[in-house]
C-alpha cells in the first residue's frame, strides 16, 4: 500500500472510530457513570472522545511528511 | 445601558472593517499575494458553518436537552475525518471541471442537464430560507433585546414591518452582500476578499462566544466544578438535563442528527462554496482535517455551563437561545455584551453572505440564465456584452432570497427556536446526498435517476417539514397535520404512514431518504447511462484526467472568444484566451486562429464559461457556436467503455506498427545489399566468361583452320600452334588465379607461416623473371640491404606478389630502354619493399583501379597497341596477400615517368594475423 | 569484285586469326586494334562489311558502331558485332544499334565465314 493511502485509510478508521464512541451503545454505556468529577458522564465522555478525535486526526496529518493523500 | 445608535454605530463599524478586509484581500490577490492561500485561512473560512444558531442556539437547544446540541457538530468532525476521501476528491472533481455550486456539480455530473441544475438550485433556494430567516431572527431579536425590551421576558411580538428591526437587518445584509459578492464577475467564481473577510468573522465569533463563556464560568462561579454542582442542586436541571444515571440521550435523533449534519457540512451552498469553490489550493484541506474540528470543539466547549447558568440565572425562563447575551447584560458587562452581539452579527453576516452568493450564483446560472437564453425572443444570444445582466441577474437573486428569508421569518420565525429552523434546512440539504456521493463513487447514476430521487426527496421534505412549519404558524390550517389531508390519517404530514415515535426531523430524514434514494438507485436502473452520462460519470468516479475534449465538431476562435467576451468581459476572455494558447504553447490567441475544428479550444471555452454561468448553460452555448458533429451512441459509449483498453490497444498496435516498419526497412536495406552483391557476382561472371573466352576464341580460330585446311604451310602452321599453345598457357593461368583469389577472399585459402628473409624471397622472384627481362633487354637493378629483413610470412605468398609486381613492371616497360629497379627497407616496425620502373606510368584516376579485378591499367594513349598480356588479378591477389598479413600494397607513379609499387609489412606480421 | 572487310578487335591473336580466315575468302583485309582506329579506317579503307569486337580500348564497339549507322553514305556498310560477352541484353542492344548480325566468341569459323558471305551477297 502507498504511502500516500495509509494517510487516508488511518483517516477513515478514525472516522469509523468516531461513529462507534460518538453513538448508541458505547454512549449508553457511558450515560450509566452518572457523574465523572461533578460533571455528567455522557458529556465529559463525548468532549473527551472528540478532543482525542482531533488530537489522532491531527497526529496523523502533520506527521506525515507526504503532501500529498 | 448601550444605546440603539452605539449598537448601530459598532454593527456598521464591523461592516465596514469587514469590506476593509475583503478589499485588501482583493487588492493582494490581484497582485499575485494572497493573504487566504494558507490552510488556517482555508480553516477558519470553514467556520463559516458556525452561524447564529451555533452562536445563540446551541444554549437553547442545551438548555431544552442537554448535549443534545452536540451532533451537529460531530457529524462535521466525522465528515472532515473521511475529507481526505470525500472532500479532497469533490475539490478534484470541481477543479477539474470548473464546477462553480453544488447545482453545477450535480447538474455536470448527469450529462450537463439543466432541468436537474435548476432543480438542485430551487431545492437549495427553498431549503435554506428557513435558515436564512433563522438569522435574521436572531439578529433581530438581540437586537431589540438590547434596545427594547432590556432584560424583560418573553420575546417581541411581531411588528409592523416599517418597525420591524429585521427588516432593516435584512435589507441591510441585502445591500452589504451585493456589495460584496457581485463587485465583479469572475470565471472561476472565486471571492478571495469574501474568504478573507469570513475567516476574520470565524475569529471574532470565536472570541466572543469564548469571552462569553469564561465571564460565565470564571465571573459569575467558581469554575466548571462549582457550576456543575450548583446545577446539580436545581432538582429541574439534574432531571432534564444532567441523567444522572439515567438515559437522556434519544438515539435515533441522535444519530439522525449526526447523519444530517455530516450531509449538510458538505452539501450546504456555502459549504460547499467555501470548502470546494473557493479552495484555492486541495492542499489546504490537509491541515483543515483537524483545525475545523477543533474549531467546532472550542466554540461549543461552553455551550453546556452557559445553558446551565442560563438556566439558573432567570428561572423564570427568558428565552434560552440568548442566554449568551443576556447573562452578560444581567452582570452589566457592557463591553462583553457588545462583543458577543458583534459575534452574534458577524455569525450572521457570515452565513448570509456565502450562503446568499452561493445561492444567487445557482439561480443565475441554473435557473435564470437557461430560460432567458432559450427565450430567443429576448436576443440574448446575439446580444454582444452579458457581463452586466449577469451581475444584474445576481445581485436581484440576492435581494430577493434575503426577501424570501425575510418573508419565512414573518410567517414561521415566531414558532420555533433556532436549532429547529436550522435543521429544516438541514434536512432540505440531506436531499442532495445520494445524487452527489452516488455521483462520485457509482458510474450507473443516470439524470432520470437524479430527477427523480430530487423529487421525490424534495416532495416528501416539503411534505413532512416546510408544510408543517406553515401550519404549526398558523398560515395553513393545522386541521391536515392532525388527521391527514383529506382525512386520510395513514398521510399525516409527521406521521406518515403511521410512523410514529420520530422527531419530526427524524421522521422526514427517514422518510426522504427511503423515496429518494430508492428512486436514485431504481430509475438509474431502468436504463444503461447514455453517452453524454457516461462520458459525465467516467469524469467524476474515476476523474480519468482533466476533463477530457468531448466535442467532436469545432469551432473557430472568431466565435468563441466573442461568445466568452459577452459573459466575461471581452478584457478578462482575450486573457483567459492567451492564458490557454501560452499553455498549448502558441506565442498569443491570435496564433490560434489558424488551428481549425480544435475540440481542445471549443472544450476551454467551454469550461471557461461554466465559470461564469454554470456548466449546462455553457454547453448550451457552445453548442450554439460549434457544428458539433452528432454523437453517435454506439460509437461513443464505445470509446468510453472500453477507452482504457482501447488506449492500450492503440499503444501496442502502434509500437508494433513501429517495429514493422522498421523490419521492413532492415529487410529492404538487406535485400538491396543481396541485390548489389547479386549485381556485383554477375558482373564478375560476365567479366570471367569474357576474359575466359578470348583465349578461347584464339583457340578454337586457330584449331579450325588447322584443321579444315592442311595445305597451310609449315612456317603458318608452326605460328598458329605456338599461339594455341601460349593461349592455352593463359586460359590455365587465368582459372588457377580465379580460383587463388576465390580462396583468398572466402577465407578458405590455406596460409603457412614462417621466418623468411626478405631479401631472399625478393632475389628468388627476380631471378625467375630474368630470362623473360633479357628477352625484353630490361635491366633489373637490385637494391637489398644484407641481411636481409627477417619477417613472419608466407614464402610462396610473398613470392606470388614479388613475381607480379616484377612481371606487370616488365610488361609495361618499353623493350631495351627499359628500366627496373627493386630496393628494400626496414623502419623499426615495419619492412618495406619498392618496385619501381620507367615505363609509361598510371592515370591518377586509375591507380586505385588496378587493384580492382580485371582492370588492367591502359597507361599512355599509345600503350594499347601492344595490349599487355595479363589476366588482371595479379594485382588484388597481391594486395589481398599484403592486407593478410597486416601491410599495405600501394602504387606511386606519374603520367609518363613511370610507376612505383610499394608494400610494407610489419616486422610481426605473425602477431598481426587474425 | 571482291569485298573489303575491316577487323576490329583490340586480341591480337584473334586479328590474326580473322585476318587469315577472311583472306582465304578472297575479302581484302584491313585491321584496326581500338574504336579510334577503327572509325579512321572506316573512313579511309571504305569497307563493305565491318568485324567489329565489343571490348576495346577508346571506344567500345556499340559506339563505333553507332558512329557508322549515323552516317548515312555508309548506310549499305555491313556490321557484324563480335563479343565474348553473350548475355542477351547485349545482343539485343547490338542490333537495336544497326548492328546487322551478332556472333558471339568463340565462334565457329565456318559459320562465321558463312554469315559474311550472306550479307555482302
Amino acid at each position: 500500500m502507498p504511502r500516500r493511502h495509509l494517510v487516508s485509510h488511518r483517516l477513515v478508521a478514525v472516522f469509523l472510530l468516531g461513529c462507534l464512541l460518538f453513538n448508541y451503545p458505547l454512549l449508553a454505556v457511558l450515560d450509566r457513570f452518572g457523574s465523572i468529577g461533578g460533571l455528567p458522564s455522557s458529556f465529559v465522555w463525548l468532549m473527551a472522545a472528540w478532543f482525542f478525535l482531533i488530537v489522532l486526526m491531527a497526529v496523523i496529518v502533520e506527521r506525515s511528511d507526504n503532501r500529498d493523500y | 445601558m448601550l444605546t440603539v445608535w452605539i449598537i448601530v454605530a459598532a454593527s456598521l463599524a464591523y461592516l465596514v472593517l469587514l469590506f476593509g478586509i475583503a478589499w485588501y484581500a482583493d487588492r493582494r490577490a490581484d497582485a499575485g499575494r494572497s493573504v487566504i492561500d494558507n490552510s488556517l485561512v482555508y480553516a477558519l473560512s470553514l467556520g463559516v458553518y458556525c452561524t447564529t444558531w451555533t452562536f445563540y442556539g446551541s444554549v437553547g437547544r442545551a438548555a431544552a436537552s442537554g448535549i443534545g446540541f452536540l451532533p451537529i457538530y460531530l457529524g462535521p468532525t466525522l465528515l472532515f475525518a473521511l475529507g481526505a476521501v470525500i472532500l479532497h476528491k469533490m475539490i478534484r472533481i470541481a477543479k477539474a471541471n470548473r464546477i462553480t455550486s453544488i447545482a453545477d456539480f450535480v447538474a455536470s455530473r448527469y450529462g450537463k442537464s439543466q432541468l436537474l441544475g435548476g432543480l438542485v438550485s430551487v431545492i437549495a433556494v427553498v431549503g435554506v430560507i428557513p435558515y436564512i430567516a433563522l438569522q435574521l431572527k436572531a439578529v433581530s431579536s438581540t437586537f431589540v433585546l438590547l434596545t427594547e425590551v432590556g432584560l424583560q421576558p418573553g420575546a417581541a411580538t411581531v411588528a409592523p414591518l416599517l418597525q420591524d428591526s429585521a427588516f432593516y437587518v435584512a435589507g441591510l445584509l441585502a445591500v452589504f452582500t451585493i456589495l460584496f459578492g457581485t463587485r465583479h464577475m469572475d470565471a472561476t467564481e472565486r471571492h478571495e476578499g469574501m474568504v478573507a473577510a469570513i475567516a476574520f468573522e470565524s475569529v471574532i465569533k470565536l472570541v466572543a462566544f469564548l469571552a462569553a463563556g469564561l465571564f460565565v464560568v470564571y465571573g459569575m462561579y467558581g469554575g466548571l466544578g462549582d457550576l456543575f454542582d450548583k446545577a446539580r442542586a436545581v432538582p429541574e436541571i439534574t432531571q432534564r438535563l444532567l441523567g444522572d444515571g439515567r438515559a437522556v440521550i434519544d438515539y435515533g435523533n441522535w444519530f439522525a442528527l449526526t447523519l444530517l449534519a455530516f450531509f449538510a457540512a458538505l452539501l450546504l451552498p456555502r459549504q460547499f462554496q467555501i470548502a470546494v469553490v473557493e479552495n484555492v489550493n486541495p492542499q489546504h484541506l490537509r491541515r483543515a482535517i483537524w483545525l475545523f474540528p477543533l474549531y467546532l470543539f472550542l466554540i461549543n466547549l461552553f455551550v453546556l455551563p452557559i445553558a446551565l447558568a442560563g438556566l439558573m440565572h432567570f428561572p423564570g425562563g427568558t428565552d434560552a437561545d440568548s442566554f449568551v447575551l443576556t447573562l452578560p447584560m444581567a452582570f452589566q458587562q457592557q463591553s462583553l455584551t457588545l462583543l458577543v452581539f458583534v459575534g452574534g452579527l458577524s455569525a450572521a453576516t457570515g452565513m448570509v453572505i456565502v450562503e446568499t452568493i452561493a445561492l444567487s450564483t445557482m439561480v443565475c446560472n441554473d435557473l435564470v440564465m437557461p430560460v432567458l437564453l432559450r427565450w430567443r425572443a429576448l436576443g440574448l444570444q446575439q446580444r454582444e456584452d452579458l457581463t452586466g445582466l449577469l451581475l444584474g441577474i445576481r445581485r436581484w437573486a440576492i435581494a430577493i432570497i434575503l426577501a424570501l428569508g425575510y418573508l419565512y421569518f414573518r410567517i414561521a420565525g415566531e414558532a420555533y427556536a433556532l436549532v429547529s429552523i436550522g435543521l429544516i434546512s438541514f434536512a432540505a440539504m440531506a436531499q442532495f446526498a445520494p445524487v452527489v456521493l452516488g455521483g462520485m463513487y457509482w458510474k450507473g447514476g443516470t439524470q432520470s435517476g437524479a430527477l427523480a430521487a430530487l423529487g421525490a426527496g424534495f416532495f416528501i421534505w416539503t411534505y413532512t417539514l416546510l408544510l408543517p412549519s406553515f401550519a404549526k404558524s398558523g398560515w395553513l390550517p393545522a386541521d391536515f397535520l392532525q388527521h391527514g389531508p383529506w382525512g386520510i390519517e395513514l398521510l399525516r404530514p409527521q406521521q406518515l404512514f403511521g410512523l410514529t415515535g420520530l422527531s419530526e426531523i427524524t421522521h422526514c430524514l427517514v422518510w426522504s431518504m427511503v423515496f429518494n434514494l430508492g428512486s436514485y438507485v431504481g430509475v438509474s436502473l431502468m436504463r444503461i447511462p447514455d453517452a453524454r452520462e457516461a462520458r459525465q460519470a467516467k469524469l467524476f468516479v474515476e476523474e480519468s484526467g482533466a476533463a477530457a475534449p468531448n466535442w467532436r465538431g469545432g469551432a473557430e476562435l472568431d466565435d468563441l472568444l466573442p461568445l466568452a467576451a459577452r459573459f466575461i468581459g471581452p478584457e478578462r476572455a482575450q486573457e483567459a484566451f492567451d492564458r490557454h494558447a501560452r499553455s498549448r504553447g502558441f506565442t498569443s490567441s491570435a496564433a490560434l486562429h489558424g488551428v481549425k475544428s480544435d475540440a481542445e479550444l471549443v472544450h476551454f471555452a467551454e469550461t471557461l464559461l461554466a465559470g461564469a454561468i454554470g456548466s449546462a448553460s455553457a454547453r448550451a452555448m457552445v453548442a450554439s457556436v460549434v457544428q458539433e458533429e452528432p454523437l453517435g451512441l454506439d460509437e461513443v459509449m464505445n470509446i468510453l467503455d472500453e477507452a482504457s483498453q482501447v488506449r492500450a490497444y492503440s499503444h501496442e498496435l502502434e509500437i508494433k506498427s513501429q517495429e514493422l516498419t522498421q523490419a521492413t526497412a532492415e529487410l529492404r536495406a538487406a535485400n538491396e545489399r543481396l541485390r548489389e552483391l547479386d549485381s556485383l557476382k554477375d558482373d564478375f561472371i560476365s567479366t570471367v566468361t569474357h576474359e575466359l573466352r578470348t583465349p578461347l576464341t584464339s583457340i578454337r580460330a586457330f584449331s579450325e583452320m588447322l584443321h579444315e585446311d592442311p595445305k597451310i604451310d609449315l612456317v603458318e602452321r608452326t605460328r598458329f600452334l605456338g599461339i594455341i599453345v601460349s593461349e592455352t598457357e593463359r586460359l590455365s593461368r587465368l582459372i588457377n588465379q580465379i580460383l587463388d583469389l576465390a580462396k583468398l577472399e572466402s577465407g578458405r585459402a590455406e596460409w603457412t607461416s614462417a621466418e623468411v628473409n626478405l631479401s631472399e624471397v625478393i632475389r628468388e622472384a627476380v631471378d625467375s623473371i630474368s630470362s623473360l627481362a633479357k628477352e625484353k633487354k630490361i635491366t633489373l637493378q637490385l637494391d637489398l640491404p644484407e641481411p636481409g629483413a627477417i619477417v613472419l610470412a608466407d614464402r610462396d605468398r610473398l613470392t606470388q606478389v614479388m613475381i607480379n609486381l616484377l612481371s606487370n613492371s616488365v610488361k609495361f616497360v618499353a623493350s631495351g630502354s627499359g628500366h627496373v629497379k627493386v630496393g628494400a627497407g626496414e623502419t623499426a616496425d615495419e619492412v618495406s619493399v619498392s618496385v619501381c620502373d620507367n615505363g609509361p606510368g598510371i592515370r591518377a584516376e586509375d591507380r586505385e583501379l588496378i587493384f580492382e579485378k580485371f582492370r588492367q591499367g591502359t597507361g599512355d594513349a599509345g600503350a594499347l597497341t601492344d595490349k599487355p598480356q595479363g589476366t588482371g588479378l595479379g594485382l588484388p591477389i597481391s594486395r589481398q596477400i599484403i592486407e593478410y598479413f597486416g601491410g599495405k600494397l600501394w602504387v606511386e607513379s606519374e603520367l609518363g615517368k613511370g610507376a612505383c609499387f610499394r608494400f610494407t609489412l610489419p616486422r610481426d606480421s605473425a602477431q598481426n594475423r587474425r | 569484285m571482291s569485298h573489303k572487310i575491316l577487323i576490329v578487335d583490340d586480341e591480337p591473336n584473334i586479328v590474326i586469326s580473322l585476318e587469315f580466315l577472311m583472306k582465304k575468302e578472297g575479302f581484302i583485309v584491313a585491321i584496326a586494334v581500338d574504336g579510334d582506329a577503327a572509325l579512321e579506317q572506316v573512313a579511309a579503307f571504305n569497307p563493305d562489311l565491318v568485324l567489329l569486337d565489343v571490348m576495346m580500348p577508346k571506344k567500345s564497339g556499340y559506339e563505333v558502331c553507332q558512329a557508322i549507322r549515323s552516317d548515312p553514305a555508309r548506310a549499305a556498310t555491313k556490321v557484324v558485332m563480335l563479343t565474348a560477352k553473350g548475355r542477351e541484353s547485349e545482343v539485343a542492344k547490338g542490333l537495336a544499334l544497326g548492328a546487322d548480325a551478332y556472333v558471339t566468341k568463340p565462334f565457329a569459323t565456318k559459320d562465321l565465314v558463312a554469315q559474311v558471305k550472306s550479307l555482302l551477297a
